[in-house]
Formats: structure tokens, C-alpha cells, sequence
């Protein structure tokens, strides 16, 4: 009987996740849809599901009038690159507050992460008249910057949460057997902590990926990411959907794969310490 | 050796030579994604032709994202961007602040149609040049229309509008006469609703600057909007914009729109709409005041003061709002494709008069007024808009709140007090009420 009740529950779980995440995936399979219609079938009421004219017709015209590859590019350079150097601050640091706190630690992470609050408008002007001033709007080392900054008290909460369940007698032992610092934190540290940094590295990316206000107020051109291709698809006169659709799905095709098969590591990184 | 040397020396110098004759000026173009701006950069070639030494690079972008972008460029004097696509809106301001350059050689400047080249005119400078224009009028089905056994008079009135829309509406059809929109937003429903207003004799501020939404007019104009709208528009209205209405109108559910001239190139045509035959236009509504409360809005491009290349940014806006350019269109892509509402020659062209709304978008430019856009007397210009710098956010402020009487959260009473009082706050606040 007791089993029966346990498989019971299994079923009704089971079911409810995939419904969830049906839920959550259907606007992604909507927009994915609709790319594959043309304007005026996208904009029809009642929508059709499938038994539309399948048309590739969108993409045809977004690779037409939009150097998809460069956005692309850029949006490579720029979440790699903010992840590469956010986690060579971040390691260190979230090292630094796990195994040798001070008495302000505490206070220092919840200022870190109050930093997160700000509305980023608030100090757009300022930030926008340093990249003036320094020569740095519309590049990417100025975005990677700061993208960088930006996730960057994440990611050293992440890496401080996950180096906080190691065992510190292990590295008090490395030490004892004549390891240096950079010793202990590179053949130590780093793999006992390798699926938290995984994690951390791949949210980090999905997060600079699809970071909209600061590339689009900081970029034009040169250094323009993916959104910056999403954006100029859409239109308050006009029919946009069906072609809004194909740019947002070339846009969010590499990060989904990504996401797909990175999912476990995901999941592991992001529950990794949520249930003791 | 010597014969060498010299000889190297002369190759170099002649290549440093070449690479300056040849070196080339690279003008950054911000501008929105629409039909007309998408055509030009299909039809560049023809300007980098004849101006080998200048490359254009095109920054589309969405129109909300773009004027963000360009307004945080401009004001920080960032210097991205070497000619900017700006509305009416934006060009009295800015060119008062001296963020625009004057332009010089525009094709034919007194070709241009007044009310458009006065609107983007500051101190006897125009400051940009009309890309296209547009203005408001009635777009509807002729076929409805019939069915009701009415007649669309060329101006009606809101009244006779009413009328007709409630003999359409179908509900369980799914056919509702009057489709507006409603979308909060001072360039979305707000451009509607304050040309409604200056139809009905409404006004945002008196000649002190004194917010006006407790005048019998605004409560008159909002009691007709929201009843009209709930008898005869189709559902949430509160939230459709301009792209959510003109969908329904080219699935074929509304009798009538009352929206933006350049609207009329999409609803006649087949690919688009499902009764692209069946289309007519007649004057924006009035309440018999001769008012009729159209909106003018020009699609511009203009030059601000921080770029380093004026003459190829000068050179450019004048190829792009010539009338060779205009003709270059109409050659390539057909009559109907012209950017429309900027040129008077275009309107006298025998060619251009074939298309069934030149003239309807013509009447309509022509009898704006966005010196003085209501009935009473105004301390502003503008129309569907308010040119001062405040206007942007308080016009959004409103449209919400009118959105909220729209949907009914809030009864008209409600809303006007709510907008009168964001409007005396923000207005005491930026100083125009001591």
C-alpha cells in the first residue's frame, strides 16, 4: 500500500515538472513557431499551431539585412571574455571570505549583493561619460568590463557558497605538506570546487549572453551583441513578429544548446548546498 | 644606392599620397526599423556612387531603444553617431539646447511642405530634414460601411463616427467598428488620446502653464473615448498599440481605424491585408469645431553637434530627403513606395496622384496646425504631443492612467483628478508653475 501511495506521488510529480516546464518552454517554442510563418499569419486571431504555409522566408531576410555573424561574434567575445576574467577575481576572493573570514565578511557579501539593487539606469550617465572620456564606448573591452562588474557579486556569492561546504582541514593538510597559496588554490581548491566553478562559469555566460541594457546603451557597431541584433527587428510601425522571431531564435540558438547540454551541471551547481 | 633610395622614398610617398585621395569618411547613420528607413539602405548604393570617399555603416535599431540611445549620446555628447533619425518631437527641443547642427543645402528647401519644415525649423534654421511624414486620418471598410446603409461624410464628426461605428460592431462576429489605440505610452495610445483631446477642444495646459484636465472639454472627450470604445472596440483596448490595432484591422475585425497616413500603404496591400480592396479614408473626426485634432509626426534626419564629419553628414541628408531620391524610389520599387508627406512637388506629380492616399494624407498634413493644436489658445506647439522636454514622461504618466479608465479600473472622474495631479506635480517641479 505504502508503495502504491509512493508511486502515486511520483506520477503526480512527474506530471506537474512536465507541465511546468512545458510552461515555462512555451513562449520559446512559440517565438520558434512563429518565425516559420509569414507576417500576416503571425498576427492572426485565432493563431494557427502547425497548419500554417511553413515558410524560411524570415531568416532569408534577417541574413539579408543583418551581419548575424558579427552580433554573434561579439556576443561570444563578450560573455567569455566577462566570464574568463569575473571568475579570476572571483575565485580568489570568494577563497579569501570562506577560509579566512574577517569580522566584516558577512557585511561585505550583503554589500556586494545590495550592489545588484540598484536600478542600472541610475548610473547610466555616469558610466557612459567614463567610456566617453576613456575612449571605451562602443568596444569590447569596455563592455567585458563591465559585464564583468556587473555579475561579478554573483558569482563570488556562488563560488563563496560552494567553497564554504569543502572541508577547510584539507587545505589546513595541503598546507602542512608544503603547499604555497597559488598551489593550494590551483591543485587544492579548484578541483574539490570544479562542478561549483562549472556552474558558476555557465551561468555567468548565460547571464552576459543575454544582458540587454548596458550593450545596447554602450554599443553600436563594433562591439554590438546579439541584442543589439534582436532590437533593431522590432518595430512600433509594422508588421515585425514573424521576422522579430527568426532574429530572436538565431540569437538564442547557441546559448540554448549550451543550456541544453550543460543542463546537468546547471542544476547540480544551482542546488548545490540548497538542501543540507 | 641613391637611385634607390629615391626611388623608394617616391613609391612611398606616392602610396601616402593615394591612401589620402582615397581615404575614406565613415558615417555612422542611427535609425528606426521601418519600411522606408529599410528601402534607403537598399538604396545607398546610389549615394556611395557618387560619393566614392564616404562609406555609411547603419545602426537599426527599434524606435523606444533608439531614442534612449541617442538621447543618452546626444546629452553626453558621446559622439556615435553622425546622423540621427529624430521625430518631431525632438527636434524643436534639441535644436533649442544647440545638440543639432543646422543643415545647409537641403534640395530645394521651399519645396518642402510648410507645416513639416515648420515643425523641424528653431530660430529660422531647419535643424532636420523631413525623411517622411505622416498625419492621422479615418481608415475604413467601405464594404461595412455600405452594409450599415450609412455614408462616410469627408470630415465627420465624432458623432456621425459613433454612429456608424455602433451600426458595425458585430460582437459575435468578432467585428467591432472602431478599433484605437489605448497601449499606455505618450507615442501610443497618448498620441490618440491627445489628438482626441485637442479635437474635442481640450488642452494639456492654459496660457500659464496650468494643467487643464478639470475642464468640462477633457471630461467630455474621455466620457466619449472610453463609451465608444467599450460600445464598439474590440477587446483590451487598454493594451493594444499601434502594431495590436492595425493587426486587427488587416485581419479584417474593424469598420474603422483612426491612425497614422503611413498606415494606408499597409492596408492596401494584399500580401497584408485581408481586404486590401475595400479600403477608403475620410478626415479625422471634430466636434463640428473644424478642429480635427490630426497629429503630425516627420520621420527626420538631422546632424547633432558632436560628430567630426558635418559635410559628409551633410552631403548624406540632403541625397536621402531629395527628390532624386524620391524618384530613385518610384523607379525601383513603384509610386506607392515613396516616403510620403514631406515634398509639395511630390503631391503635384500626376504619377504620385494615381495612388489612392496621396491626396487623403495630403488633406490631412495640410490642415494641421501644430502651432496652435487645439481650439483654445496654447502656451505649447505640438499636437498628439507637447513639445517641452517634460512631456515624454508625464505624457506616459497619463496615458497610463487613462489606459486604467479604459479598462475600467478607474472611472473618468478618477483619471482626470489622477492626471491633473501628475501633471501639476510635475509641471510645479520643472518650474512653469511658480
Amino acid at each position: 500500500m505504502a508503495r502504491k501511495v509512493s508511486t502515486n506521488k511520483k506520477l503526480i510529480i512527474t506530471v506537474l515538472a512536465w507541465a511546468i516546464g512545458l510552461l515555462i518552454f512555451f513562449p520559446i517554442f512559440w517565438t520558434i513557431l512563429t518565425s516559420f510563418k509569414t507576417e500576416r499569419e503571425a498576427i492572426l486571431l485565432p493563431p494557427k499551431f502547425f497548419n500554417f504555409e511553413w515558410t524560411t522566408e524570415n531568416y532569408g531576410i534577417v541574413q539579408e539585412r543583418s551581419d548575424y555573424l558579427r552580433f554573434a561574434l561579439n556576443s561570444i567575445y563578450l560573455a567569455l571574455g566577462s566570464t574568463f576574467f569575473a571568475l579570476l577575481i572571483a575565485i580568489p576572493s570568494a577563497w579569501a571570505m570562506a577560509f579566512a573570514p574577517g569580522k566584516r565578511t558577512k557585511d561585505l557579501l550583503m554589500w556586494m549583493l545590495s550592489t545588484k539593487m540598484m536600478p542600472p539606469v541610475g548610473a547610466l550617465i555616469p558610466i557612459y561619460l567614463i567610456f566617453r572620456d576613456f575612449h571605451l564606448l562602443d568596444t569590447r573591452f569596455g563592455i567585458i568590463t563591465v559585464l564583468m562588474l556587473l555579475n561579478l557579486p554573483i558569482i563570488i556569492w556562488m563560488l563563496y557558497t560552494y567553497f564554504k561546504e569543502i572541508p577547510g582541514e584539507i587545505l589546513e593538510a595541503s598546507r602542512m605538506d608544503g603547499a604555497s597559496l597559488v598551489k593550494e588554490l590551483v591543485y587544492v581548491l579548484t578541483p574539490m570546487a570544479l562542478p561549483g566553478i562549472a556552474s558558476t562559469l555557465l551561468l555567468n555566460i548565460i547571464l552576459a549572453w543575454n544582458e540587454a541594457f548596458w550593450t545596447l546603451a554602450l554599443t553600436t557597431k563594433d562591439a554590438a551583441p546579439l541584442t543589439q541584433f534582436i532590437a533593431s527587428y522590432s518595430a512600433p510601425e509594422g508588421l515585425f513578429w514573424a521576422k522579430l522571431s527568426a532574429a530572436s531564435t538565431m540569437a538564442i540558438a547557441p546559448i540554448l544548446v549550451l543550456g541544453w547540454f550543460a543542463q546537468k551541471q546547471l542544476v547540480r551547481g544551482l542546488t548545490f548546498g540548497a538542501v543540507k | 644606392m641613391k637611385a634607390v633610395v629615391t626611388g623608394v622614398l617616391g613609391a612611398f610617398a606616392f602610396a601616402l599620397l593615394a591612401t589620402t585621395a582615397i581615404a575614406e569618411t565613415k558615417l555612422t547613420i542611427a535609425t528606426v526599423n521601418n519600411g522606408d528607413m529599410i528601402r534607403m539602405q537598399k538604396l545607398t548604393d546610389d549615394f556611395t556612387t557618387a560619393n566614392p570617399d564616404i562609406k555609411l555603416e547603419w545602426v537599426t535599431l527599434e524606435e523606444n531603444v533608439l531614442r534612449e540611445k541617442v538621447t543618452t549620446d546626444i546629452a553626453a555628447k558621446g559622439g556615435q553617431f553622425d546622423v540621427l533619425t529624430i521625430g518631431t518631437y525632438e527636434v524643436p527641443i534639441w535644436g533649442k539646447k544647440g545638440w543639432l547642427v543646422p543643415l545647409t543645402g537641403i534640395d530645394d528647401q521651399a519645396d518642402l511642405i510648410p507645416s513639416i519644415a515648420g515643425a523641424l525649423t528653431v530660430d529660422g534654421k531647419l535643424m532636420a530634414s523631413p525623411f517622411y511624414a505622416e498625419s492621422s486620418m479615418i481608415m475604413y471598410r467601405k464594404d461595412l460601411v455600405a452594409a450599415t446603409g450609412m455614408k462616410m461624410p469627408a470630415k465627420p464628426t465624432w458623432d456621425e463616427v459613433k454612429a456608424i461605428a455602433d451600426k458595425i460592431t458585430n460582437k459575435d462576429k468578432e467585428i467591432y467598428g472602431i478599433c484605437l489605440r489605448g497601449k499606455p505610452g505618450w507615442g501610443e495610445g497618448g498620441a490618440v488620446e491627445g489628438a482626441l483631446g485637442n479635437s474635442f477642444g481640450a488642452r494639456w495646459f492654459d496660457e500659464s502653464w496650468k494643467p487643464q484636465f478639470d475642464s468640462p472639454e477633457w471630461k467630455k472627450a474621455l466620457t466619449f473615448f472610453v463609451d465608444m470604445m467599450k460600445a464598439d472596440g474590440p477587446p483590451g483596448v487598454s493594451t493594444n498599440g499601434y502594431n495590436e490595432t492595425m493587426a486587427l484591422y488587416l485581419a479584417g475585425k474593424c469598420g474603422m481605424w483612426i491612425d497614422a497616413t503611413v498606415s494606408a500603404s499597409a492596408l492596401t496591400d494584399p500580401k497584408q491585408a485581408k481586404f486590401a480592396d475595400q479600403v477608403d479614408y475620410a478626415m479625422a473626426p471634430d466636434t463640428g469645431n473644424g478642429n480635427h485634432g490630426n497629429w503630425l509626426w516627420a520621420w527626420s534626419l538631422a546632424i547633432p553637434a558632436g560628430t567630426q564629419k558635418n559635410d559628409a553628414a551633410q552631403k548624406f541628408v540632403s541625397w536621402a530627403t531629395s527628390k532624386h531620391y524620391t524618384e530613385l524610389v518610384a523607379a525601383k520599387e513603384g509610386w506607392a513606395n515613396v516616403p510620403p508627406g514631406t515634398r509639395t512637388s511630390l503631391y503635384a506629380n500626376p504619377e504620385y496622384a494615381k495612388v489612392a492616399f496621396a491626396k487623403p494624407t495630403l488633406d490631412a498634413i495640410l490642415s494641421v496646425n501644430s502651432a496652435q493644436p487645439s481650439s483654445q489658445k496654447t502656451p505649447y506647439s505640438g499636437g498628439q504631443y507637447v513639445a517641452i522636454p517634460e512631456f515624454a514622461d508625464l505624457g506616459t504618466t497619463v496615458s497610463q492612467i487613462f489606459a486604467a479608465a479604459l479598462s475600467g479600473e478607474k472611472t473618468v472622474d478618477q483619471a482626470l483628478a489622477e492626471s491633473q495631479d501628475a501633471a501639476t506635480r510635475v509641471m510645479t517641479k520643472a518650474g512653469y508653475i511658480k
